[in-house]
């Protein structure tokens, strides 16, 4: 494939190791004291894993895995509103199908369609909105879930439906931005991060200046990355050698892809249809200002939350994560997957008990699918 | 094809719930749509059957059965018929069976049309001439609307292992090399296309084909064959793991080595899927001693369901895990079994 293949190059990728081992040793990272990069994109850690770009690096790099896979930041509470919904008379709820086996605290989507519930997977909001043109005579929701990658084609539906004037089409919304959840970790007295890999689908929405204040306020260098992994591999080099320069500045890997100002009808789409929430919960982080998004008055209508009276429209019940599930502290880098209790025992792809390990994006099913736990020991990084 | 000369006796277009009442409607849609084309030699409900190869001391029955839900039942290359008479071949000639004798039963929904039951009839005479078995014995049903989705269909199948043959996992020891018959992922990522749901257009055709030929063919070649699977559901990685298991051995795939179209290629990239986990429906896996594997690869590609016969892996000692790859870039990784559903109803 073309412009696929030439980033997965082997030889070019003994270069960029090589280069990023000089530069490791030249700022004295060791596997004791390592250099501690987040990538924060889920998309970025299932690569890392694919690829085993992470037995592959210098043993004094270590990716810590950000919070950037929405599935697994979604609270169990947003899962059961899901079910609630679900549950009611005349409903279809429609889904992307990664989200169907996220457990919730009483059932999960999946179980919830076993039950008898109308929950349908679609590729796209736009697949929802036809499912509600076609049957007039019930309440179609759409589970809008995901950073400002997926959140201007849920926008754009929204506009669709209102320019149709369609009246039994309704989002659940749950779109959330990247920013503030970085900002709650930094601010985090814990966290001991040196860099960051920046997820570059984002960036093509909303561009690289609203990173600027990782670089400014916090001094810590944000390269924005592609996902082939070259890609990874040259936004980590880049990171180091910002920290060898001394400098602390946003970069950008992906410009093949990435305008400096990101897209302006994809911006000016979700100015018109969401305003911030004034906060959101996150699992593992809590509530965060401002860090999602709901849909403004002027498309009310077509608010879920509103329509079915649920969620942040009346006030939330707080649900308390599994017993023994450390999915917060594994979204938080506090701890790897394999050091919670559950890793591999009480959790697993088959019967998850946390969202990280339900999608494929999230932080354990990456470990567990591509063996970071289970062939650590003795695999041995490429000649 | 064998199609009635005299005028049909099938009043409409479409199965209704009289076809299925036991009455001469239902005699008509079986004799019309069914037994003339299959034309099985008994006239009882049931096949009395005989083969030479049956005399033979030491052979062996083989017996399968699986049924079919694929949707939608005509796909590019295929159709539900073509599958359940290829998929059964299947399952008894990975086993070293000669495939001799099908049974076909057919769930029907009310209102599905007979011209589509004539072409999934003619499509399962055609396959099952070609793959050397004959449809001995039948059956069906016809359900209200909403109860299936147009048609399910199953079949069974009987075969001979022939004397001093014995394939099975088992038997894969360290060394021996794995080997595929021709490109992966071209069933799965056909039915993905045909659903339309995507909106994706590739030039892609379902790889269903019976690999009985083939299996006769590397079974004359290779002496001591290990084992073989076709690698339907679950694709190739649910194949191997399985195999590793059942030998106590682990596999490790070479990822350059695996034949996939860029077709293929590019739509697992889209989609986020992966091409060891796409089903196929005539995709043989083999393990054989490293001595035999000329032999096997020479067998196999002088045929044309294994004309891109490659070798893509290799049996170790038992380590961690049962199957890993070598990635291209240079990494490894576990492949391990597909956790939950890639696709519904894909066979």
């Amino acid at each position: 494939m073309r412009y696929v293949e030439e980033f997965r190059d082997p030889k070019a990728a003994k270069g960029v190791l090589a280069a990023i081992a000089r530069v490791a040793c030249e700022i004295g990272a060791t596997r004791e004291e390592p250099v501690r990069i987040m990538e924060i994109c889920g998309g970025h850690t299932h690569a890392i894993f694919r690829y085993g770009l992470d037995k592959l690096v210098h043993e004094g790099i270590e990716f810590i895995h950000g919070p950037g896979c929405p599935v697994c930041v979604l609270p169990m509470s947003r899962v059961d509103e899901c079910v609630e919904i679900a549950e009611r008379p005349g409903v279809i709820f429609t889904t992307f199908g990664d989200a169907m086996r996220v457990p919730g605290s009483r059932k999960s989507l999946m179980q919830a369609k076993a039950d008898g519930c109308d929950i349908r997977m679609v590729y796209s909001p736009l697949d929802a909105l036809e499912l509600a043109r076609r049957n007039p005579d019930r309440e179609v929701v759409f589970f809008g879930l995901g950073f400002e990658t997926t959140t201007p084609s849920t926008a754009l539906t929204i506009q669709q439906a209102a320019r149709e004037r369609i009246g039994n089409f309704t989002v659940f919304c749950n779109h959330i931005t990247v920013p503030p959840p970085i900002k709650a970790l930094l601010d985090d007295p814990h966290m001991l991060l040196d860099g960051f890999v920046g997820p570059g689908h984002v960036s093509m929405v909303i561009g690289i200046h609203p990173y600027d204040f990782i670089a400014r306020d916090y001094g810590k260098p944000i390269v924005v990355a592609g996902f082939e992994p070259l890609d990874l591999l040259q936004s980590v080099l880049m990171v180091l050698e910002q920290i060898r320069d001394g400098r602390a500045e946003v970069e950008n890997q992906y410009a093949r892809v990435v305008p400096e100002h990101g897209n302006p009808v994809s911006l000016a789409a979700i100015a018109d249809v969401y305003e911030e929430r004034p906060s959101f919960e996150w699992r593992g982080l809590g509530e965060i200002d401002a860090s999602g998004l709901r849909i403004r008055d002027a498309y009310r209508a077509y608010d879920a939350e509103e329509t079915f009276g649920i969620g942040y429209a009346v006030g939330r019940a707080k649900v308390e994560e599994p017993e023994g599930c450390a999915c917060g502290a594994v979204m938080t880098g506090r701890i790897k997957p394999t050091a919670c209790p559950q890793f591999g025992r009480g959790c697993t792809p088959d019967m998850p008990l946390g969202a990280l390990m339900v999608s494929s994006e999230g932080a354990c099913a990456a470990y567990w699918t591509y063996g970071g736990a289970r062939v650590a020991s003795e695999t041995e990084p490429a000649e | 094809m064998n199609m009635p000369s005299k005028p049909s006796r099938l009043r409409g277009d479409r199965v209704t719930l009289a076809h299925g009442g036991g009455g001469r409607a239902m005699r008509d849609l079986i004799e019309e749509v069914f037994t003339g084309v299959f034309r099985p030699e008994s006239g009882e409900d049931q096949a009395r059957l005989t083969s030479a190869a049956l005399q033979v001391p030491g052979a062996r029955l083989a017996f399968t059965t699986d049924s079919y839900v694929v949707t939608p039942v005509e796909f590019p290359g295929g159709d539900i018929g073509k599958l359940a008479v290829c998929g059964t071949v299947n399952d008894l000639a990975v086993g070293g069976a000669q495939p001799l004798w099908l049974s076909a039963s057919f769930i029907i929904e009310e209102g599905c049309e007979i011209a589509l039951l004539r072409r999934i009839v003619a499509s399962m005479a055609r396959e099952a001439e070609a793959a050397g078995v004959k449809i001995v014995t039948g059956d069906t049903k016809v359900v209200e609307k909403g109860s299936c989705d147009t048609v399910f269909v199953t079949t069974s199948g009987v075969g001979v292992i022939p004397p001093g043959r014995d394939l099975g996992a088992v038997h894969i020891r360290p060394g021996d090399v794995a080997i595929v018959n021709g490109v992966l992922g071209d069933h799965g990522a056909t039915i993905l296309a045909a659903r339309g749901d995507l909106a994706l257009s590739a030039p892609l055709q379902s790889d269903c084909q019976a690999l009985g030929h083939l299996m006769a063919a590397v079974a004359e070649a290779c002496p001591n064959l290990r084992a073989a699977r076709d690698a339907t559901r679950g694709g190739l990685a649910s194949a191997l793991n399985e195999m590793a298991e059942a030998a106590g051995v682990s596999v490790e795939l070479d990822e350059a080595s695996l034949p996939l179209r860029p077709e293929v290629k590019g739509m697992c990239e889209i989609l986020g899927l992966d091409p060891l986990y796409l089903a196929n429906e005539g995709a043989l896996v083999l393990f054989v001693p490293e001595a035999e594997a000329e032999a096997a690869l020479a067998a196999m590609r002088a045929l044309p369901a294994g004309r891109e016969a490659v070798i893509v892996g290799r049996a170790t000692e038992r380590g961690s895990v049962p199957v890993r790859m070598i990635s291209a870039f240079g990494g490894t990784r576990i492949v391990d079994m597909l956790v939950g559903e890639q696709l519904p109803r894909i066979c």
